[in-house]
């Protein structure tokens, strides 16, 4: 070995996420949830020393992460919010509620806005008695409207 | 005084933490001695944010109007009489709750989630304790007597799977509850999980020892991040009192149960889909056989649940199968925890027994739509159930009976749209959702989702109508007949229901057009 390169912080936290979840049998999806809880989205650099530790090839990691809906490549917005789009919503005006917000924050679904608002679909919080269901930063209202979301938008900025 | 508020988190979704708060502050403010006990949910999600107060009849209801901190002061200045505004009466008399049959719901939103004592009083855990006195197959033999099928939406008789498990070889074998309840207008799974999170604990112990499994996991999708956290508390809390563990109640029987959590995939309510998951891989679907009996989670025999298939087991052990199977019609036996949702007046969780009719529900619990538009439509079993019409509604809520009609039950979600819907519009959402949650396993639900949106496309655009009616029928023959699981098998179905009871809205872009 020629001097081993200083471990980043970024190395160290992935490290230590790993050695928490040694010996967890199938703890490849699990691994991945908690890096993205660290920093937020899963960084490419940690797909090789995943792949090492739990002793699969990086495709099998990369396959992992491309298939969930939940795990992101990049870094979401500042905000995120997620508003519904599945069929009991959709009975009670997600669609207009969607358009209305896509409008006031400046930002289609799927995207984020200039100022950092992520504006993302969802499908189902469960919440299907009180519809039409958005989450702002995981906290979810039922009986949403465009006015309560901007204005949660607004109380924690 | 004693207060009940929902800590359920579609109760806090429209102000209950809110309500808590100010009922904290204001007796405070008042030098009033007040306990305020977090439930979970009644399943009254149209009277929410909601408060129940203790007095020697029983709870009084009240639902605090407009500003939630003028409001409680006003109750409190009134002493919460039941002349008080947003009085309720009785919460048990509220004929929503009367007319039910809640065997699985019956300590939901009555008990703090988490105490084992509250668990205890209203007769928690006495299943489990007959059942350690039992052999293994009479477990199996009292499940099959009660007639319980999968809640999930397969409706397979749960005793049947049991018996292939208890008498497959191997050391090791799981339980797996499948909490990923991804479909639309469904909840109840999650009102369990965090209202009475033991129940299912203890369905899924009785379910270890009639298999002879010493290990469980639980399945919950990601966007219940509040009934995880409760089945984390719940397993710990069950640890320390010795109902998990190595040893439970000194009977020598072992079992331990571990939560994992899904990452947003639809298709990882199919159970092979859930089982790859739960081993961190991509949720790709397995062709069976073999089955998970046989061969399931990290390849030994696993029997798969529901959450409500094991949470109805503690009452079949503890009152007997026949007391259970003595609820419901034909081959549908027991209760059933049906969810009112989407365009309802009364949204919220009706358990019935099996039979009971859509319009019923519907109507006299749902109180009709929450628009006060005309009703057109009610989606029955999720995204991959059908489309019903108003004049059908009168079809008795059983597996059978759905089925024959051409829908199915499934999860027991039932989303009521008004006459604004766009049925076309809707067909074309079953595609898109398909395209979007396929794991991409096999080609036609992967491809034939796609093509499914495409050809839509083109009737609502009035292109060559008549051709490509004739295409997306086509295509959705070969969905249904090609696809490995149902979910590409399945997606037809709100499309052709569709199609069926609402031609005229397929037809309306080519009378546009011309």
């Amino acid at each position: 070995m020629t001097g081993a390169r200083p471990q980043s912080d970024s190395e160290a936290r992935v490290a230590r996420i790993l050695a928490e979840h040694e010996g967890v049998e199938g703890g490849c999806l699990m691994v991945l949830q908690a890096i993205q809880r660290a920093f937020g989205y899963v960084p490419q650099e940690a797909l090789a020393p995943v792949a090492r530790a739990l002793g699969l090839s990086q495709a099998d990691v990369h396959g992992v992460l491309t298939f969930y809906h939940d795990l992101r490549r990049a870094p979401a917005g500042r905000r995120l919010v997620r508003v519904c789009q599945a069929e009991a919503c959709q009975a009670m005006g997600a669609r207009s509620l969607t358009d209305a917000l896509s409008g006031r924050l400046g930002v289609a679904l799927g995207g984020t806005s200039e100022d950092g608002v992520s504006l993302e679909p969802v499908y189902c919080l469960g919440n299907c008695a009180l519809s039409p269901a958005v989450t702002v930063d995981g906290v979810m209202q039922g009986r949403a409207t465009e006015d309560r979301v901007m204005a949660a938008l607004e109380d924690a900025t | 005084m004693i207060f009940y508020v929902s800590a359920d988190s579609a109760s806090v979704s429209v102000g209950a933490d809110r309500l808590a708060e100010a009922l904290a502050a204001e007796a405070a403010a008042r030098g009033i001695e007040a306990r305020i006990v977090r439930t979970g949910s009644r399943g009254l999600y149209f009277l929410e944010p909601m408060l129940e107060v203790e007095t020697a009849e029983g709870r009084i209801g009240f639902r605090p109007d407009g500003d939630i901190r003028a409001a409680v002061a006003s109750l409190f200045d009134e002493a919460f009489s039941p002349g008080s505004a947003g009085c309720l009466g009785l919460v048990e008399d509220l004929p929503y709750l009367r007319r039910q049959e809640r065997l699985t719901f019956a300590r939901c939103g009555i008990v703090d989630p988490l105490s084992i004592d509250d668990y205890r009083i209203h007769g928690g855990f006495a299943g489990l304790e007959r059942a350690l006195a039992m052999a293994p197959q009479a477990i199996v033999d009292e499940v099959a007597e009660s007639g319980l099928r999968g809640r999930g939406g397969a409706g397979f008789p749960a005793a049947v799977k049991w018996g292939a498990v208890q008498g497959a070889t191997g050391d090791v074998k799981y339980v797996c509850c499948n909490a990923d309840e991804g479909d639309s207008g469904t909840f109840a799974d999650r009102m369990l999980m965090e209202g009475d999170p033991f129940l299912l604990l203890e369905g899924m112990a009785i379910a270890g020892r009639a298999v002879g499994a010493s290990r469980g996991f639980i399945y919950v999708r990601s966007e219940y991040p509040a009934a995880i956290r409760m089945l984390r508390a719940a397993i710990d809390r069950a640890r320390g009192a010795g109902w998990l563990g190595p040893d439970i109640g000194g009977s020598g029987f072992g079992f331990d149960v571990e939560v994992r959590e899904g990452a947003g995939a639809y298709i990882c309510g199919e159970e092979t889909a859930m089982l790859e998951s739960l081993e961190g891989r991509r949720g790709m679907i397995r062709p069976k056989p073999p089955l998970p009996a046989v061969e399931g989670l990290f390849g030994r025999p696993t029997v798969i649940n529901n959450v409500l298939t094991l949470a109805a087991v503690p009452t079949i052990l503890a009152r007997g199968g026949a007391f259970y199977r003595d609820f419901g019609m034909g081959r549908s036996r027991g209760t059933q925890p049906f969810q009112l949702a989407g365009n309802i007046r009364r949204g919220g969780l009706v358990e019935k027994a099996f039979g009971v009719s859509l319009r019923e529900l519907v109507e006299d619990f749902g109180g009709g739509t929450a628009s006060g538009r005309l009703l057109r439509a009610v989606q029955a079993g999720g995204p991959l159930g059908g489309y019903i019409p108003e004049a059908m509604l009168d079809l008795p809520a059983d597996y059978e009976a759905l089925a024959e009609a051409g829908f199915m039950l499934g999860h027991g979600g039932i989303v009521v749209f008004d006459d604004s819907v766009d049925m076309l519009r809707q067909a074309r959402f079953a595609m898109e959702f398909c395209a979007h949650e396929s794991c991409g396993k096999c080609t036609p639900c992967r491809i034939g989702s796609v093509r499914g949106v495409e050809v839509l496309d083109r009737i609502a655009a009035g292109v060559q109508p008549q051709r490509n009616l004739a295409l997306l029928d086509d295509l959705c023959t070969l969905m249904t007949d090609a696809s490995l699981c149902a979910m590409g098998g399945l997606t037809p179905a709100p499309v052709r229901s569709a199609l069926r009871h609402f031609p005229e809205d397929f037809r309306r872009p080519a009378a546009a057009a011309e």
